[in-house]
C-alpha cells in the first residue's frame, strides 16, 4: 500500500498517544502529556515517531488529532469567563436544570455549578412562541446597552440562547450581529447553530460550554498547527469530533464543544474497525484502564452514537450529576472501575469496589509507592495473574506480601483471608463492570449474548473472560496495540458530519415536504463542512428520525431513505418504526399515532476500507514457557496454570485455558472453559463452548 | 472459614448485586416505554421484586420515595386475594386502590408472578403515576374518593397473556386520556416482564432454583446494618411539630419519636384530624415518607428491602390527617404526605443535629392547569375561547439549609421527580411560561443558607381565560429554620394583575391576566451573624439576597456590585452580637 503518510495524535491526562500509518506499516509512540502547553508533548512525539519510521516531516500527508483539553477545562473550570444572554424571565435556566436531585438519599449533594455564574447571565426583552412567531420582539436597544457591561465584567466569551430558538434563530442572530461590532475580539456562540434542539436548559449548556472552551481551543489550535509547520509538517490538521467523524480546523473552531470526548470515541472506532476487519457484526467493546472501564455497542461495525451526554459529572459518575451536553456523540457507559480502583467494605459487609482510584500516585499498594489500600490490580496479583517481576516490561516489580496486607481488612471484616478477599474484589468488579452493561443494553434495546468482546486497555485482557461469561458472551478478540487504541482509532475515522435538527411531525399528517426542505438545509450545512474538510472527495448519506408514539417520551431513532420524501412514504416510516419498536419492547401498542421530534443527517466520506484479516494461518498447539499457581474463581482454590509469552506466540498458536498469556503491559486470562488462538492479524481470539 | 464456605458467600454478595441491577432495568423499561408525562418526564414511579411471601428484595435506585414501602406493603395484599400457588406464567395483576396501592387513584401498581423453569419464584411489582384517571383529576376539591375518578380493585389485566378485555374496555371508558393510559398498563406490565426474564437468567447462571437464601442474605445484612445505624443513636424520646397550610383551616402534624434497642417508632397522636378536602394521607403512604425521612438521616446507605425498613415503626391514630380511613378524598396526599421528612428531621434534630436539614419548601407546587369548553363554555359571539388542553408540571421551591451546605435552590426534596423544560411543556398545550427564575431574597437567612425558591409567571397564548386548580402549601406556613436559622419565604399565589389567589382550589384566571406563583425558600440553618461576609456578598452580587436583606439578616454592608465593606461589616455584627446577649459577661 503506497500513499502519504497519515499521523494521528490523541492527547490524554497523563500520556499523549502517537500512531503513524505509512505504506501499510503502522509505527506507534507514548510520550508524557505536558498539560501547561500540550503542543510541547505533541512536538516531542513527533520527532521520536518520525524518528523511528525513518521518515521526513515533509512526507506526512495527514494529521488527526484528538485531545482531551477541552473536557478536561470544562472539569477543571479552566476556560474563559463566559456571559449568557437569554431571554427575559429565564435567567437561571442553566442552574434550575430539571430542578431535580441525582441522589435521593444523600442529602449532603452538591449540585455542578453552572459554566456561567448568576452575575454574568443577562437578559434582553424577547419572546418566540413554540412556532417560532414573535409574542415580543427583540428590545434591541436593551441588546446594544449590555455591550459596556459585559466588557467592565471582563467577558472573554458570550453565549447567546432565546426560547424556541431552535425553530427560529432570528432574534440570536439579530442580537449577535448587534453585539459583535461592540465587543470585538469576544466570540459569540448561538445555541440555534450550536445545538439547534428542543429543551432549552440542554441547548444553553451546550451554548454555554461552546463559549466556555471557545477561546483556549482556539489559542491551542493555533499553537498547535504553528508548531507543526514550524517542524515541516504541513500536511492539514483534521480535528476527530464525539460523535466519531472527522473536520477541518474550521468547524472545530466554531464548535469546539463537538471535540469534547474525542479521545474515548477513537476507541470505539479502534474496536469498530476490527470488527469491520474480522467481520463482527455484533460486538461489545470493553477498554478498562487505570480509574474507569469503558463500555460500548458496536453493531455492523458501528458504534452506536446519541444526541447527549453529561460532561463533568461530580457525583461519583451518576447520572444527572454532571453538565448536559446536546451534540452527536459515540455512546459509551463509564464507570469508575479500572486497575487503581480502590475496594473496601460496606456498611452491609459487602465488598465495593471504587469509583474512589489510587490513581497514579501513590498506586496500588503493590507497586510499593507507599499506597496501602487495596485495589483491583492488587487483587489480580494475590490471585497470582500477573508475574511480579515482569509486569510493565520487568520496569516495575511488584510487592505480592503488600497487595496481601493492603487485602486483610477486607478478608478481616468477613471472615476470609487475603486469597478469598482477593477473590472477592474481583467478583465484585467484574459483576459491577457486567451489571453497567446490562442496564445500558436496556436502555438501548440491545441484547449482549452473541456478541463479540473486544477487550483492550490495561485491564480489559485481565478481566475478559469473567465478564463475557457474566453477560452470555462466549467470543473474545484481544487486539495487538491496544496500549495506543484511541490513535489507532483516529486513522479509521471517516470525515463526517451529522447535522440533528427539531422538526415536529405527526405521521397521519406527515408533511413530506417541509422535512425534505429541512434535509436539504441539512446536507447543505453538512456538505460545506465536510467539502471543505475533504475536497472532491464522494460523500455518503445516511437520515435518521426520531420517532415515538404520540404520548410517550423517549424517542428510538429509525432509518429514513436517503431521497426526498413523498406522501406516500409515511406508511412506509411507520412500518419501520413498529419493526424498530417491536425489537426494543417486544410489546408494540395498538391504535396509537407517531409523532417525529427530530431529524439527524450525517455525511460522511468513507475512511479507507478496513484491511480484510488475512486468512487464518495453520493451527499448531504450543508449549508453556512457564507455569503459575493461580486460584480459580469457580473454586476459590490454586492450579496449576499454563503461562505464554504473547511476543513469542507466533499467528497460528493454538492453547487451551487455563492459561495466562503475559505481554509487557498486560496480561490476558484464559479461563479454564476458555480456549485461544492468536489470528492474522496478532489479536488473541478467545472462545468457549458451551456444554 | 472453608473455601466453598467463602466461595458461597462471595457469591450472595454478587447476586445481590445483580438482583439490584435487574430491578434497574425494570425501572429503565418503564421510564422508556411509559406514556405519561409523570412518569417518563418527571421519573414519579418505582420497581421491586418480592419474595413468594410479599416482602421486598430490592428495589431500584430510579424512582420517587413516595413508592418505598407504601407499594412494599400492597404486594401483601395482592397475595391475600390471589394466592401464589394459584398465579400463573403471563399473569399480571393491577389496582389504584389508594388504601391498597400507593396513596392515590393516579398511581397504578401492577404485580407480575416471575416463573423459574416452570415454578414461581418471586413477584415483580411496580407502580406509575398515570395522567388521568377519571372523576375530578388532580386537585383537591373531591369530597369523597368516589368524585376522584376510577377506582380499579385488584383484577387480573392479563390472565396467561390474555388481555382482560372488560377490564380494558371499563378502563378506556373511565379516562380522558383513554389511549395513553391503556400503553401506560402494557408499559407496566412490559417492565415487569422485563425484570422476570432477567430474573431467570440470573438462576440459570447461578444454577440455583430459589431466591430463599438469597433473601435470608438480604434480609439478614439489612436488618443488621439498620440496627447497627440505630445503636450508634443516643436513645431516647424526641418530638416535634409542623403546621401547615391545609385546606379549610391549618394542619398541625406531631409526632413523638422513640429511639430505642433495634427501632425507631413514632408516634403521630396529637396530628390533626381529616379534611374534608383531597390532602388527606392513607395511612402506607405516612408510613412510606416518614420511613424515607428517619432513613435518609439514619442509614442512608442502605437498600431498601422489607428488612431494612421493618426497624421504623409508626403508630398514626385511625382518623387522623396521616391515616384518613376510606372513603376520604386523599388526590393530593402528597401536599401532607411530603412535609413528613421535615417533621422526622424535626425529631432527629435534637439526636444528630449534624445530619439533617432545615425545613423546605417539600411540597412540589405543581399547577394543574386547564383551559378551554371546560373552564369557559363554548366561544360566543365575539367573545374567543382558548383551546382545550390539560397541563401540569412538577416544581419546587428551595430545599433546607444543612449542616456544612447551602439548601439547594429550586430543587425537589423529598420527592425525587424531575421537572419539563418550558420548551417541552410549551409544545403540550396553548400555555405560555413568561417567568421562570430565581425568586431573590427567598432563601432562609442562616450560617448555611435556605435554597432559594422561584418564581413562575404563566399564561396563555393570547392570554385567554384559562384555569388553575391550586395545590399548594407553606403560604401561610413558610419552611422554619434550626439552631438560630431564620424562615425562608413563604409561598405567594397570585396573578399578575394583583388579584390575591388561595393556595388550594379551582380558581379561574381572566382574559389579559396571568397565574404568578411565587414558590417558598428553604430555611436556614445556625446563626445568619456566622455566615462568613464573603458568602454574603457573593450572593448580593449573584441577586440572591439584596443588600439591604444582607445588612438586615446577616449584619454585612455590602453594595449591589458585591463589593464587601469589612469594616463596616465588623461594626455590625459587634453592635448586632452586643445588642442580642444582654446577659453575656461584657468587657473580656
Amino acid at each position: 500500500m503506497t500513499g502519504p503518510a497519515r499521523l494521528a495524535i490523541d492527547i490524554g491526562g497523563t500520556f499523549t498517544d502517537l500512531a503513524l500509518e505509512v505504506g501499510g506499516q503502522l509505527v506507534t509512540a507514548k510520550v508524557l502529556t505536558t498539560p501547561a502547553e500540550p503542543e510541547r508533548g505533541v512536538l516531542a512525539g513527533v520527532h521520536r515517531i518520525l524518528a523511528e519510521a525513518a521518515l521526513a516531516p515533509a512526507a506526512i500527508g495527514l494529521v488527526i488529532h484528538g485531545t482531551t483539553l477541552a473536557t478536561n477545562a470544562i472539569i477543571e473550570r479552566k476556560g474563559a469567563r463566559t456571559a449568557l444572554l437569554t431571554t427575559e424571565g429565564f435567567r437561571d435556566v442553566l442552574a434550575i436544570g430539571n430542578e431535580s436531585r441525582y441522589d435521593q438519599y444523600d442529602l449532603n449533594i452538591a449540585l455542578p455549578e453552572p459554566l456561567v455564574p448568576r452575575h454574568l447571565r443577562y437578559t434582553v426583552p424577547e419572546r418566540l412562541d413554540r412556532t417560532g412567531r414573535v409574542l415580543r420582539p427583540l428590545d434591541e436597544d436593551a441588546v446594544a446597552a449590555l455591550a459596556p457591561r459585559l466588557a467592565e465584567d471582563g467577558v472573554e466569551s458570550l453565549a447567546i440562547g432565546f426560547l424556541h430558538s431552535f425553530v427560529n434563530p432570528a432574534h440570536e442572530q439579530r442580537a449577535r450581529a448587534i453585539l459583535a461590532p461592540l465587543l470585538p475580539g469576544v466570540p459569540i456562540s448561538l445555541s440555534a447553530e450550536v445545538s439547534p434542539e428542543m429543551r432549552e436548559w440542554e441547548r444553553f449548556s451546550t451554548a454555554a460550554a461552546n463559549a466556555y472552551i471557545q477561546p483556549l481551543m482556539a489559542r491551542y489550535l493555533a499553537l498547535l498547527a504553528e508548531a507543526l509547520s514550524r517542524l515541516g509538517v504541513g500536511a492539514p490538521l483534521f480535528l476527530m469530533l464525539s460523535g466519531g467523524g472527522l473536520t477541518g480546523l474550521e468547524t472545530a473552531l466554531r464548535f469546539p464543544v463537538r471535540l469534547v470526548e474525542s479521545g474515548p470515541a477513537g476507541g470505539a472506532i479502534f474496536a469498530a474497525d476490527l470488527a469491520a476487519a474480522a467481520g463482527l457484526a455484533r460486538v461489545l467493546s470493553f477498554d478498562m484502564g487505570g480509574t474507569t472501564a469503558k463500555i460500548c455497542l458496536i453493531d455492523a461495525a458501528r458504534p452506536k452514537t446519541a444526541r447527549s451526554f453529561e460532561v463533568a459529572r461530580i457525583g461519583r459518575f451518576k447520572k444527572g450529576s454532571g453538565l448536559p451536553l446536546r451534540i452527536p456523540v459515540i455512546e459509551m457507559v463509564e464507570i469508575g472501575a479500572g486497575g487503581g480502583s480502590l475496594a473496601r467494605v460496606d456498611g452491609l459487609g459487602r465488598i465495593a469496589v471504587g469509583p474512589e482510584s489510587a490513581g497514579a500516585d501513590p498506586g496500588p499498594a503493590c507497586y510499593g509507592r507507599g499506597g496501602t489500600r487495596p485495589t483491583v490490580t492488587d487483587a489480580n496479583l494475590a490471585l497470582g495473574r500477573y508475574d511480579p517481576d515482569r509486569f510493565a516490561d520487568g520496569r516495575l516489580v511488584l510487592d505480592t506480601a503488600a497487595a496481601e496486607r493492603a487485602l486483610a481488612p477486607i478478608g478481616a471484616a468477613l471472615g476470609l483471608d487475603a486469597a478469598m478477599a482477593a477473590l472477592g474484589v474481583v467478583e465484585m468488579v467484574d459483576e459491577t463492570m457486567a451489571n453497567a452493561a446490562r442496564v445500558h443494553a436496556a436502555e438501548s434495546g440491545a441484547t449482549l449474548a452473541g456478541r463479540t468482546l473486544i477487550a483492550f486497555g490495561g485491564g480489559g485482557p485481565v478481566h475478559a473472560c469473567r465478564l463475557a461469561e457474566r453477560l452470555g458472551i462466549d467470543r473474545i478478540r484481544i487486539p495487538a496495540g491496544a496500549g495506543v487504541g484511541s490513535a489507532i482509532g483516529f486513522l479509521r475515522a471517516p470525515v463526517a458530519y451529522e447535522v440533528v435538527r427539531s422538526l415536529y411531525q405527526r405521521l397521519t399528517r406527515f408533511d413530506h415536504e417541509a422535512v425534505n426542505g429541512l434535509f436539504a438545509e441539512m446536507a447543505r450545512e453538512a456538505g460545506g463542512i465536510v467539502a471543505a474538510a475533504a475536497p472532491g472527495a464522494a460523500a455518503r448519506e445516511s437520515r435518521i428520525a426520531y420517532m415515538r408514539y404520540v404520548g410517550q417520551g423517549h424517542e428510538i431513532p429509525v432509518k429514513l431513505p436517503e431521497r426526498a420524501l413523498t406522501a406516500a412514504d409515511a406508511d412506509l416510516i411507520r412500518t419501520a418504526y413498529d419493526a424498530q419498536y417491536a425489537a426494543f419492547y417486544d410489546r408494540p401498542v395498538p391504535g396509537s399515532d407517531i409523532e417525529v421530534l427530530s431529524f439527524a443527517l450525517t455525511l460522511a466520506v468513507p475512511a479507507p476500507p478496513a484491511t480484510p484479516a488475512p486468512p487464518d494461518p495453520p493451527a499448531f498447539a504450543v508449549e508453556a514457557s512457564a507455569r503459575r499457581l493461580v486460584r480459580a474463581t469457580e473454586t476459590g482454590r490454586l492450579h496449576d496454570w499454563a503461562v505464554h509469552d504473547r511476543a513469542a506466540l507466533p499467528p497460528g498458536a493454538h492453547l487451551s485455558g487455563p492459561a495466562i498469556i503475559t505481554e509487557a503491559a498486560t496480561s490476558t486470562l484464559v479461563g479454564p472453559a476458555w480456549r485461544a488462538r492468536i489470528g492474522a492479524a496478532g489479536a488473541i481470539e478467545l472462545w468457549r463452548e458451551l456444554p | 472459614m472453608t473455601v466453598p464456605d467463602a466461595l458461597t458467600r462471595i457469591r450472595l454478595q454478587v447476586m445481590w448485586t445483580r438482583l439490584i441491577a435487574v430491578v434497574e432495568e425494570q425501572a429503565q423499561t418503564m421510564i422508556r416505554t411509559a406514556f405519561s408525562t409523570t412518569v417518563r418526564e418527571a421519573g414519579d414511579l418505582s420497581a421491586g421484586i418480592f419474595d413468594l411471601e410479599g416482602r421486598m428484595l430490592a428495589q431500584a435506585v430510579t424512582g420517587t420515595p413516595g413508592h418505598v414501602n407504601s407499594m412494599s406493603e400492597s404486594v401483601g395484599h395482592f397475595l391475600r386475594q390471589y394466592p401464589a400457588a394459584a398465579m400463573r406464567p403471563g399473569d399480571h395483576f393491577i389496582t389504584n386502590d389508594p388504601w391498597i396501592g400507593t396513596g392515590h387513584l393516579h398511581d397504578l401498581t401492577v404485580v407480575t408472578p416471575a416463573f423459574h423453569d416452570g415454578r414461581l419464584v418471586a413477584l415483580f411489582a411496580n407502580t406509575a403515576h398515570v395522567i388521568d384517571i377519571g372523576g375530578l383529576g388532580m386537585g383537591p376539591e373531591g369530597r369523597s374518593v368516589f368524585e376522584e375518578g376510577l377506582t380499579i380493585p385488584i383484577l387480573r389485566c392479563f390472565e396467561q397473556g390474555r388481555r382482560n378485555e372488560t377490564f380494558f374496555a371499563f378502563l378506556r371508558a373511565g379516562s380522558r386520556l383513554p389511549v395513553e393510559l391503556e400503553g401506560d398498563v402494557y408499559s407496566l406490565c412490559a417492565c415487569n416482564e422485563a425484570g422476570a426474564r432477567r430474573l431467570s437468567e440470573m438462576l440459570a447462571e447461578f444454577a440455583i432454583d430459589s431466591l430463599v437464601p438469597l433473601a435470608e442474605f438480604i434480609f439478614e445484612n439489612s436488618r443488621s446494618a439498620t440496627l447497627a445505624a440505630i445503636a450508634a443513636l443516643p436513645p431516647g424520646r424526641v418530638t416535634a411539630e409542623i403546621r401547615a397550610d391545609g385546606y379549610e383551616a391549618p394542619v398541625t402534624l406531631c409526632a413523638a419519636m422513640t429511639i430505642g434497642a433495634g427501632a425507631i417508632e413514632v408516634d403521630f397522636a396529637g396530628t390533626s384530624p381529616v379534611s374534608a378536602r383531597g390532602i388527606n394521607v392513607p395511612p402506607a403512604y405516612c408510613r412510606a415518607y416518614a420511613s424515607f425521612g428517619i432513613k435518609v438521616v439514619v442509614a442512608p446507605e442502605v437498600p431498601n428491602n422489607w428488612a431494612s425498613l421493618q426497624p421504623f415503626q409508626m403508630r398514626i391514630p385511625e382518623g387522623c390527617i396521616l391515616n384518613a380511613p376510606r372513603p376520604w378524598p386523599v388526590s393530593l396526599r402528597h401536599v401532607i404526605g411530603q412535609l413528613l421528612p421535615d417533621l422526622m428531621m424535626g425529631c432527629l434534630f435534637q439526636v444528630v443535629p449534624e445530619r439533617v436539614a432545615a425545613e423546605g419548601s417539600s411540597c412540589l407546587w405543581n399547577p394543574p392547569l386547564r383551559g378551554g369548553g371546560a373552564v369557559s363554555g363554548p366561544a360566543m359571539g365575539n367573545r374567543r375561547v382558548i383551546e382545550d388542553f390539560e397541563v401540569i408540571t412538577f416544581n419546587s421551591g428551595g430545599t433546607g439549609a444543612r449542616a456544612d451546605r447551602d439548601g439547594l435552590d429550586a430543587t425537589a426534596f423529598p420527592s425525587g421527580v424531575r421537572a419539563m423544560a418550558v420548551e417541552a411543556t410549551e409544545n403540550v398545550g396553548p400555555v405560555l411560561f413568561w417567568r421562570k427564575e430565581f425568586r431573590p431574597d427567598s432563601g432562609g437567612a442562616g450560617r448555611t443558607r435556605g435554597g432559594v425558591g422561584q418564581v413562575m409567571e404563566i399564561g396563555t397564548l393570547g392570554d385567554l381565560e384559562f384555569a388553575c386548580n391550586a395545590v399548594f402549601d407553606r403560604v401561610q406556613h413558610p419552611p422554619l429554620g434550626r439552631a438560630g436559622g431564620l424562615a425562608g419565604a413563604p409561598g405567594v399565589v397570585r396573578t399578575r394583575n394583583g388579584q390575591s389567589l388561595r393556595p388550594k382550589g379551582f380558581q379561574i384566571i381572566a382574559d389579559g391576566d396571568r397565574l404568578v406563583l411565587e414558590l417558598p425558600g428553604g430555611g436556614g440553618m445556625g446563626d445568619p451573624l456566622e455566615r462568613p461576609p464573603a458568602l454574603v456578598a457573593r450572593d448580593v452580587r449573584d441577586g440572591l439576597v439584596s443588600p439591604e436583606a444582607a445588612e438586615r439578616l446577616y449584619a454585612v454592608a455590602v453594595t449591589a456590585a458585591g463589593t464587601l465593606d469589612e469594616a463596616a461589616t465588623a461594626r455590625l455584627r459587634a453592635a448586632r452580637r452586643g445588642g442580642r446577649s444582654v446577659d453575656r459577661p461584657r468587657g473580656d
